[in-house]
């Protein structure tokens, strides 16, 4: 599969393992479940570790893990559902977790813009087809009113 | 006003390039409706019984003589010739189609217009008082501290997917003309004891099938810290507002549910951690003061003596004064309001030729300035007193003057079973009877100040659960039948109106609302206005009354 990352399309990988699924080598990301039930094994895994969080998941719990992983992915069950809009702020300003953050699932070359200033980096988009078009969505405003991600400052102190 | 620089008018120029391709795309079968529907609602755009119908914002309810006319303008070109006027102050085209949307966005972009966030699940047009900057009991004008908030929500990342819309409304006196109880967030300007102004916060205020009024969450707020308290307001909301059920979403629901002290303890524990990152700088509010300061008013205007002989002499103008004209902070000018209730137009609607007037009597007479007030009016805010005669005259012409600000004719209504998919029961037909039956002007100014809300569902877009009388058209097995409520109120003395009884056919509703003012007259004490009598009496009097013949 392609992702965009950091504005390019590149191949991905990483493995998304389910929670049955046997432990491979290699860069895997598991679910919250899975990490709190398995985190001693998997401490030990030979490969980069990511972790997959849901808007439900208490983000907090998982702040003194945080070093541990290299990646963590925000699943977006709707694209209409913004709580991890938050998740990626908090994850960059407030716990300055500095690895990939990943949005995926319903995610449409509409929200990028938004996603981006709020420090997710990289996308697995729904529509394979369209990736090109939706790397333009970057671009779809010069500049933010509000203190962001990728803007420390506000607007009005560069008028 | 706020004049846009290069950062404003191009971040509303790429919104429309933006909304263009994503109109593109969903024409061309790229976005399913589904994608689509909450594109278009964030650009302002519903889809409904007859055809789209597009909602432009006008912050703060403040507009140019400029603004007025391309509204004119565009009604003319790609609508029917007339708008609609809402209750937080934005305006709506009726009959736009789908694929001229991102052309009329491009034309109001032209004059500093937009539509970005008046509808969706995001941060709405923030509101305020419509006398904002001339009343004489201000603390201070609220205006400034509305565009600055215009901006901070203005495409806000971390909030365009919220449980469910948010609306917020500032005012800077203790009167409150812009509902501010029942805004998801309540800013009151207030003076603290050591003589510093800052907010009052209040939140999870709101009207719909679950009406609530807000309650303070905070009672002194410095200005430095308003955007990083509204920040962790909505943050706190954003990750705790129920998404599983729209009718429990709206922050009211959430506050209801978790306490406010609860809710109160999350967001100073969210402010705390985000406060010195978001202060707001002298400069910026400054900068954005600098849009609302005073005009030069002319010292002589106290001492013209016609505006007294005018009145002894044309009693039409002098019921329009009586009614229509509050007094201004500068002696010597007046408040005119601009009754959009006429007795054969519904309610808030006004059709291209009278805003082309409106904005040329604007600038004539009032600074060039148009504002719009909640309860769907227009007012001049600076008209010297001197010249209202002219100006009545004028608006005369045009169908404008009609003087029944405050009274039972000055309805707030939804549009309705006619226009509206989601409404049980009509609303626009029973203002035409109400204004039908009770056409005497006379009577209408001896009953006082009376505000009658109809909503045709239970989402309340007119507010009827804080209309001194509240109708609510309800379906009953297909027919539409009327569910009363007495004495609500949205101002300072906020309160939710209580339910007269069962519901009302529609074909006595009129003689229903007849009835209570029978049961009013019989009650009032002298000059009681009829809110007052309500409270004092309650409801049973006028229960007895309307259910006595059953």
């Amino acid at each position: 599969m392609q992702i965009i990352k950091d504005r390019e399309i590149v191949k991905d990988n990483w493995l998304h393992l389910d929670n049955d699924a046997e432990l491979t080598a290699g860069n895997i990301t598991v679910s919250l479940a899975r990490w709190q039930e398995q985190h001693e094994s998997l401490e030990k895994h030979d490969g980069a570790l990511g972790l997959r969080l849901t808007g439900d998941d208490p983000l907090e719990e998982i702040v003194p893990d945080l070093a541990k992983f290299s990646m963590i992915v925000l699943n977006f069950a709707a694209f209409t559902d913004g709580r991890c809009y938050s998740f990626a702020r908090l994850l960059r300003d407030r716990y300055d977790f500095i690895g990939e953050i990943r949005a995926q699932g319903d995610i449409l070359h509409d929200q990028l813009f938004y996603m981006t200033q709020c420090g997710i980096n990289s996308f697995e988009m729904a529509n394979q087809n369209h990736l090109t078009d939706a790397m333009s969505a970057f671009d779809d405003f010069t500049e933010s009113y509000q203190t962001t991600v990728l803007k420390p400052e506000p607007l009005y102190r560069r008028r | 006003m706020y004049q846009y620089d290069k950062h404003d008018q191009a971040m509303i120029d790429q919104r429309v390039v933006q909304y263009r391709d994503q109109t593109r795309r969903f024409l061309a079968g790229e976005l399913t409706e589904e994608q689509f529907r909450p594109l278009r609602l964030m650009n302002g755009l519903y889809v409904q019984i007859h055809a789209p119908m597009l909602r432009m914002a006008v912050p703060y309810g403040l507009m140019s003589s400029t603004q007025v006319r391309k509204i004119a303008d565009v009604s003319r070109r790609y609508d029917k010739g007339y708008v609609h006027f809402t209750t937080r102050t934005n305006f709506q085209l009726n009959w736009p189609t789908l694929e001229s949307v991102p052309d009329i966005l491009a034309e109001f972009a032209s004059v500093q217009m937009h539509a970005i966030q008046s509808s969706g699940n995001c941060i709405r047009n923030t509101t305020s008082d419509q006398l904002a900057g001339v009343n004489a009991d201000e603390i201070e004008d609220p205006r400034p501290y509305c565009e600055i908030i215009r901006q901070w929500s203005t495409f806000h990342p971390e909030f365009a997917y919220l449980p469910r819309k948010f609306k917020i409304a500032v005012i800077g006196s203790e009167e409150d003309r812009a509902a501010t109880r029942v805004h998801d967030i309540g800013l009151h300007l207030v003076k603290n004891h050591e003589g510093v102004v800052g907010f009052e916060v209040l939140v999870g205020g709101g009207l719909g099938r679950t009406p609530i009024l807000g309650q303070q969450i905070r009672p002194f707020l410095e200005k430095k810290d308003l955007l990083s308290y509204l920040e962790a307001i909505l943050r706190v909301y954003n990750r705790l507002g129920r998404r599983d059920n729209k009718y429990k979403a709206r922050i009211k629901i959430t506050v209801r549910e978790h306490g406010i002290n609860h809710i109160r303890e999350l967001v100073e524990a969210e402010w705390v951690q985000i406060r010195e990152q978001l202060l707001l700088d002298d400069k910026e509010i400054d900068r954005v003061k600098n849009y609302f300061t005073e005009p030069s008013y002319d010292a002589e205007a106290a001492s013209d003596e016609s505006f007294a002989k005018m009145q002894t002499e044309d009693a039409g103008f002098a019921q329009w004064i009586k009614q229509n004209i509050v007094d201004h902070k500068v002696t010597g000018y007046k408040i005119a309001y601009i009754s959009l209730k006429a007795p054969d137009v519904p309610p808030g609607d006004i059709s291209a030729e009278q805003l082309d007037i409106v904005a040329d009597l604007a600038d004539k007479f009032s600074l060039g300035e148009v504002r719009v007030s909640h309860n769907q009016n227009l007012l001049f805010s600076d008209v010297k007193q001197s010249e209202l005669y002219a100006l009545w005259l004028r608006l005369k012409e045009k169908g404008l003057a009609t003087a029944n600000i405050n009274t039972m004719t000055d309805i707030i209504c939804c549009p309705g079973l006619d226009f509206c998919g989601l409404a049980n029961a009509t609303s626009i037909p029973l203002v035409k009877e109400i204004n039908e039956r009770f056409n005497d002007l006379d009577y209408l100014y001896d009953l006082g100040d009376i505000k009658i809300k109809i909503s045709g569902c239970m989402n309340g877009c007119a507010h009827q659960s804080v209309g001194h009388i509240g109708i609510l058209g309800v379906d009953k097995k297909g027919e539409e039948w009327y569910q009363f409520t007495l004495g609500g109120s949205s101002e300072a003395d906020a309160s939710l109106g209580e339910r007269l009884g069962r519901a009302i056919p529609k074909d006595q509703v009129v003689d229903t609302v007849e009835t209570l003012l029978e049961v009013f007259k019989d009650k009032r004490h002298e000059d009681e206005l009829f809110l007052a009598t309500v409270r004092r009496v309650g409801v049973d009097p006028f229960k007895e009354r309307v259910y006595a013949d059953n």
